[in-house]
């Protein structure tokens, strides 16, 4: 709660030093009574410490502002994009989760062998991608070149592929690094031994015995990634031109729209405070440990 | 590397030389594995990135912002453009080799100037954080907290816009994202260093709270801000780029590989080669990071293997996040 209120006071201050809205709003011919009328109207001319505690009183009653640009209220402009972004998160999520977790098993399980350096000199390229030159070359090859799909924009499931795909190449990279991290570890304790000993067959030691014991971690990346892009892949959005929440937010930025900005970190802030939470409630369900310790 | 006993016919001051290596030099070497394909592979690459930078001016065979709008747009040798520009001209008829060598001057830059003042801050504030506790610990500790609840690269596009793009700000606003990595990092390594023998046993022969953190304990977290400053490297150039692809970060005429990802997004139907080649320097440039750091993290200790990204612990010290 403490660092919800630190992020809107950030947010809010940065904000109010970087100019006079009114310049980009109102048209330049303007009167001077105009402005000042326009300022009144949205408390502009009180003290910034008004302005805050006033803020911050509406903000705990849901009431986020109206967007100066849009005419309607901030949190609704913010809501209106959040479906968007949750696809293009959720289907980039899922795409790297089931690439990279077989990925990082087989990569641990054959330690050391061709396919392990293999995938380890992909994963370290994956992460070194910057993800909106990786849109514009698929664009280039898979839309202009031979327009299997298409530029741009949503609505279909054509149009979601390549954001998808391009978002989640450094998710993949990262999910399957921890994996294969993971995994190792998780081999090397004695329970493992143990089952070996047993004689179970090495693909159910690593499904049924290392596996369990690896998904906290995975989940926890997986858990902070999604918490990390409620916010919005901007530079994907940006590239494939994805109206999700990050695009508003820069535009917000960009036209000075204080209440969207404000309404979009604190959803996005707010959101991720949230998924912390559920990890370490997921944490204890799904390990007894953690519950009785 | 081994050092080879010379042939015995060579002879003179020249067949002695490999033999009177200083061996620090050799513990140095030895330490750092610098004998080792990945040290060796993304050390290579990033001198020679730094390298570029620093003789740009000679290396260039133009000017970066030449223009000459009769050549305009030619494509690179080998689909029909000629060696005077070898990877082909931008739509100012820019030489767009020439522009990647001066932006790897631009990039290196801002990144290692911001790698370099993050981990002077950070490791410091880390240090005193750790060692001292109590309210300084935890004030800080409360805007490290709120830092990272907040989505950097919104952040980072805020600031930008508010203040007068400039280098001084790019690199204030790439420290902003790299000090709190480093104060984590050591802020653990002092707390649980405090309690080991060594410490106590300085403190007991009288040290002062300076001499055991600077003596004692800073030495010790110095090989982790060492790995941690190649990954946050890769990064603020990831950072860096994609802020000038927004034009937030480098401003034109100076070139930037971002900056020249954005101007080549217009053409990127017809002339795609303002769009590769300068992604194609981000990328080997950050590779030649993330393959030192990764390197030089196994040799030093492999107990750093956590450093880089979320390790043993359920929950990593810090989000891995790059801009997306």
């Amino acid at each position: 709660m403490a660092a919800l209120v630190g992020v809107v006071a950030v947010v809010f201050v940065l904000l109010h030093l970087s100019g006079d809205p009114t310049y980009i709003l109102l048209p330049l011919e303007a009167t001077e009574e105009q402005r000042a009328a326009f300022r009144h109207h949205y408390g502009l001319d009180r003290p910034l410490a008004v302005q805050f505690a006033v803020y911050l009183e509406r903000c705990l009653r849901g009431d986020f502002g109206q967007s100066f640009s849009f005419q309607v209220p901030a949190l609704s402009v913010v809501l209106q994009r959040l479906p968007a972004t949750l696809e293009l998160t959720l289907a980039a999520l899922l795409l790297a989760v089931a690439l990279a977790v077989p990925a990082g098993v087989l990569a641990a399980t054959r330690r050391g062998t061709r396919y392990d350096r293999g995938l380890m000199g992909l994963v370290l390229v994956g992460q070194s991608v910057p993800t909106f030159w990786l849109g514009m070359m698929m664009i280039l090859i898979v839309a202009v070149r031979f327009h299997l799909l298409p530029v741009s924009g949503r609505g279909t499931v054509a149009q979601l592929v390549m954001p998808a795909v391009a978002l989640s190449l450094w998710l993949v990279a990262l999910l399957a690094r921890v994996t294969r991290s993971e995994m190792l570890e998780v081999l090397a304790q004695d329970y493992v031994r143990t089952a070996r000993a047993k004689g179970i067959s090495e693909p159910g030691i690593a499904r049924r015995h290392a596996l369990r014991n690896a998904l906290l971690p995975m989940i926890t990346v997986v858990g902070l990634q999604f918490g990390g892009l409620l916010g919005g892949a901007v530079m994907t959005e940006t590239v494939f031109a994805w109206p999700g929440v990050g695009t508003m937010i820069l535009d917000a930025i960009l036209k000075k729209d204080y209440p969207v900005v404000l309404a979009g970190v604190m959803v996005v802030a707010l959101g991720f405070i949230v998924i912390n939470l559920m990890l370490d409630l997921l944490y204890s369900a799904l390990d007894p440990r953690i519950r009785r310790a | 590397m081994r050092v080879e006993s010379q042939s015995a016919g060579m002879s003179g001051p020249l067949a002695i030389a490999p033999a009177t290596r200083p061996s620090w030099w050799r513990a140095v070497r030895r330490r750092l594995g610098l004998g080792r394909r990945g040290v060796g592979a993304g050390g290579v690459v990033l001198v020679m990135v730094v390298l570029t930078g620093l003789f740009a001016p000679w290396l260039a065979p133009h000017g970066y912002d030449d223009q000459d709008l009769v050549e305009a747009l030619k494509p690179p040798v080998g689909v029909g453009g000629t060696w005077s520009n070898p990877l082909g001209t931008d739509a100012l008829g820019r030489d767009i080799l020439s522009r990647i060598i001066y932006g790897a001057r631009t990039s290196l830059l801002l990144s290692l100037s911001a790698v370099l003042v993050a981990a002077a801050v950070g490791v410091v504030i880390g240090l005193v954080t750790g060692y001292v506790g109590g309210t300084v610990d935890a004030a800080i500790m409360a805007i490290v907290e709120v830092q990272l609840s907040l989505p950097y690269l919104l952040f980072a596009i805020a600031f930008m816009a508010l203040l007068q793009p400039s280098l001084t700000t790019l690199v204030v606003v790439l420290v902003l994202r790299s000090w709190v990595v480093y104060a984590q990092l050591v802020r653990v390594a002092v707390l649980s260093m405090r309690r080991r023998e060594f410490v106590t046993v300085a403190i007991a022969l009288g040290a002062s709270d300076w001499r055991v953190l600077f003596r004692h304990i800073a030495p010790n977290v110095l090989a982790s801000a060492l790995v941690v400053s190649s990954f946050q490297l890769a990064e603020l150039i990831i950072v860096e780029s994609s802020l000038s692809f927004l034009g937030l970060g480098v401003q034109p005429p100076l070139p930037s590989w971002g900056s020249m990802l954005s101007q080549g997004r217009e053409y990127i139907s017809s002339a795609w080669w303002l769009v590769f080649f300068p992604g194609f320097a981000i990328i080997v440039t950050v590779l030649g990071a993330n393959l030192f750091g990764d390197a030089v993290r196994d040799v030093m200790d492999p107990r750093l293997r956590g450093v880089g990204g979320p390790g043993r612990r359920a929950r990593p010290a810090h989000r891995e996040e790059t801009p997306r």
